[in-house]
């Protein structure tokens, strides 16, 4: 199996340590003043040429914000973080966005660190599918601009618009005031609501109605400035009988501060659309002694809006110190489906509190939630789900999955499931296991010739197999090879 | 010299004493059984020689082709040739039983520094094997040991046996839990991998297995030391008589 095999050279090569995408890109860059408050958000706003309607948007948010108090009740503990003592908006300072060849260098070689392809000709290169030739369009957002965004014309012809959030406010103002905040309100919770005052960027995408987009569409986070927190904005609206598959991928360099995160995506799929959305997800967990790593609070939430949408969330969340973060899935149209895949791993001090939240409001709405929690080291893992059938949602369907995974004997599992039924025809159905790495079953695996590693890559594999088949084939390979580095050092 | 010397060996598991002083060796393509009751110290063997943690050896040594093994991990042991069939496969949920005997094979071949087998190459030989022993495309494209039947595991060992081509097998009780036509498919399977060049330790509490796997030499264990050693005809003799005669002989 090559892909283990990769796996494992991987894991010999990188040590818990030593990070790979631990560096910092020397850049000058152009920060908002330190602090929050209206003149940060008015600063952000006028950086960003808004529009008026924009810029009240923001300040009614964040007058919203300064009346709300930080959530306590997930499973993680931090110290408490000071809002006023990090920059909530940082671009690079030498913009150019005409073309690929006007962006600075120094972005373009940390890109190729990070091993993007940013360049079309090596996005050809790297992603051809067997089955003919399907393509990867990345947005990719480098601390709070949108650098490059590529592929724009061929996704044009097709009708789907794809760019920074920051331009669609100013090019589609009316499909940007009809759908921002609609799924994921500015007052929904805390951290979405100083995400809705302070965002910087993010991505936006309309599907036109019976389009399905002609590629895989993906976008890149980095944090690269120190003490700026990343607040993205992620929209994406399939039309009816639209079709998306939207993935992201984050990394962060290693600082020893923790760095803020929070960001908000809202989907919106439409009569017979399907959106599919993939994250991987490696930041900064800290050191080995529980030092620095990204805080990550995120609200992700789909709508399916129309009959019969679909709303698919595969994550694989090996990073960060502390991930909050629920995606979910409004089922509003009657036969709506929404669908969570999960691989939550956690090594080191790592703290996950993770699940999704499944509302089922129309009719015959299903959905389906499977979530593999790997802890090891000294990490807590938890899975927080709710699932809730309306009173009006008959024959509201759901099926739950939920395993565990320990590997050794300081880290800790937890399985937090909500479950509501006000329809007495709903039928929702939970199934939980929580089970260790057994020593029969590593020693099986070394007697055949496996390395401790090499056993426990494959042992971990094939538990969270169910959900690397969801993710899109060529981003599968590259998940596979994240588990086995995040679990580097958690055999003893 | 022998291909595996086992002298003098000492072995404890929390505390309580299981070998005693066992001494045993093995020709290169010779084929031993182990025979002995219950307790008396067969299985501990086997996971002594393959390198199972929790074992204690307290004095002693073993010797593979001149080298003692006992510091080496259990990986090591494997890509020096040692196998063992296990009385009690152990499940792998999620991993197709081609996957693992690929992830295996490459991982012996690369600590000894050979090449890996490229994909039709492995998938040749593999299914050829599996064909001899009963084995279809379906189950070798399940998880490991996931939801076989007693007899499918112990055909798989003998699968995994036949494409990792060790050079020491220890088959630990491959005979129990099957009937006897699965008995004769292992069996003929084992035989099949009989060769100059590779020795054999067959464990077994009967004499049922010995009919089909027929041994140069037949040791009887009891209490953790080998207490008498003969030809096949042994085996035969304890059938007949069982083990109660040597129930207090190592005390």
């Amino acid at each position: 199996m090559p892909a283990v095999q990769e796996t494992v050279e991987q894991v010999r090569r990188i040590d818990v340590d030593q990070y790979k995408y631990g560096f910092v890109t020397d850049i000058e860059s152009e920060k908002a003043p330190k602090g929050l408050s209206e003149d940060t958000v008015r600063f952000i706003s006028a950086k960003k040429n808004e529009p008026d309607w924009m810029l009240s948007w923001r300040l009614e948010a964040y007058r919203r914000w300064l009346t709300m108090r930080e959530p306590t009740w997930a499973r993680v503990d931090y110290p408490k973080i000071d809002y006023q003592d990090a920059y909530y908006y940082s671009a690079p300072k030498k913009k150019a966005l005409a073309s690929l060849d006007e962006v600075d260098p120094e972005i373009l070689k940390t890109y190729e660190k990070l091993g993007i392809p940013l360049r079309e000709q090596e996005m050809l290169a790297g992603v051809v599918r067997p089955e003919g030739e399907r393509r990867v369009a990345v947005d990719a957002v480098f601390d709070s601009v949108s650098v490059a965004t590529t592929f724009k014309e061929e996704l044009k012809r097709a009708g789907v618009i794809f760019m920074p959030m920051s331009e669609a406010i100013r090019e589609h103002p009316e499909l940007v005031k009809k759908y921002l905040g609609s799924v994921v309100p500015t007052s929904d919770n805390f951290f979405a609501t100083l995400n809705s005052a302070v965002f910087s960027d993010g991505s936006f995408v309309y599907v036109p109605p019976g389009v399905r987009c002609p590629m895989e569409l993906s976008t890149y986070f980095r944090i690269n400035e120190a003490n700026t927190g990343q607040f993205e904005r992620t929209l994406i609206i399939a039309d009816k009988g639209a079709y998306v598959s939207y993935l992201e991928g984050c990394t962060a360099p290693m600082r020893d501060e923790n760095q803020l995160h929070a960001a908000v995506v809202e989907l919106v799929a439409h009569d017979d659309a399907e959106i599919k959305y993939s994250t991987v997800q490696n930041w900064y967990p800290g050191d080995a002694d529980g030092k620095g790593g990204i805080f990550n609070f995120v609200t992700k939430r789909g709508d399916c809006r129309g009959t019969r949408s679909k709303i698919s969330w595969t994550q694989v969340e090996t990073g960060s110190a502390i991930t909050w973060k629920y995606p979910s899935c409004i089922l509003r149209g009657d036969n709506s489906r929404g669908e969570f895949y999960s691989i939550a791993i956690s090594n080191g001090h790592q703290q996950v509190d993770s699940g999704t939240k499944m509302l089922h409001l129309g009719k015959n709405t299903t959905s389906r939630i499977i979530s593999k929690g790997i802890a090891a080291g000294k990490s807590n893992n938890t899975y927080r789900g709710l699932v809730t059938a309306h009173r009006k949602a008959t024959n509201a369907r759901n099926f739950t999955n939920c395993d565990s995974l320990l590997i050794g004997h300081d880290c800790g599992a937890h399985t937090v499931p909500y479950i509501e039924a006000k329809n007495s025809s709903a039928v929702f159905e939970h199934e939980a296991t929580t089970s260790k790495i057994s020593e029969d079953m590593l020693f099986y695996c070394r007697q055949r010739g496996m390395s401790a590693e090499e056993a426990t890559a494959l042992v971990v594999n094939g538990f969270v197999k169910d959900v690397l088949q969801q993710l899109p084939m060529e981003f599968a390979v590259e998940a596979q090879k994240l588990i086995s580095i995040s679990l580097e050092g958690s055999v003893g | 010299m022998a291909f595996l010397e086992v002298k003098n060996l000492h072995v404890e598991i929390e505390g309580k004493k299981i070998l005693n002083g066992l001494n045993l060796s093995v020709e290169k393509g010779k084929v031993v059984a182990i025979m002995g009751p219950n307790g008396s110290g067969k299985s501990t063997l086997a996971y002594v020689l393959a390198g199972k943690d929790d074992y204690k050896v307290t004095e002693g040594d073993v010797l593979l082709n001149g080298e003692s093994i006992l510091e080496m991990a259990p990986d090591e042991r494997a890509a020096k040739g040692v196998f063992l069939a296990f009385q009690y496969p152990v499940e792998v949920p999620g991993v197709a039983t081609m996957t693992f005997l690929r992830t295996a094979l490459n991982a012996q071949r690369k600590t000894r520094g050979e090449a890996e087998f490229s994909t039709p190459e492995f998938m040749k030989l593999v299914r050829d094997t599996a064909t001899h022993l009963g084995i279809s495309q379906e189950m070798l494209r399940r998880a490991v040991n996931v939801g076989f039947s007693g007899g499918e595991k112990k055909r798989n060992e003998i699968l995994q046996m036949a494409v990792l081509q060790p050079r020491l097998a220890v088959l630990d009780e491959t005979d129990s839990g099957l009937d006897i036509d699965a008995l004769k498919i292992v069996a003929e399977g084992v035989n099949r991998l009989r060769s100059p060049e590779r020795s054999m330790i067959v464990i077994t509490h009967y004499q049922r297995l010995l009919e089909f796997i027929v041994p140069d030499v037949v040791h009887v264990l009891a209490k953790g030391k080998v207490v008498k050693s003969g030809g096949k005809e042994l085996a035969l003799e304890l059938e007949a008589k069982g083990y109660a005669q040597y129930a207090g002989e190592a005390a």
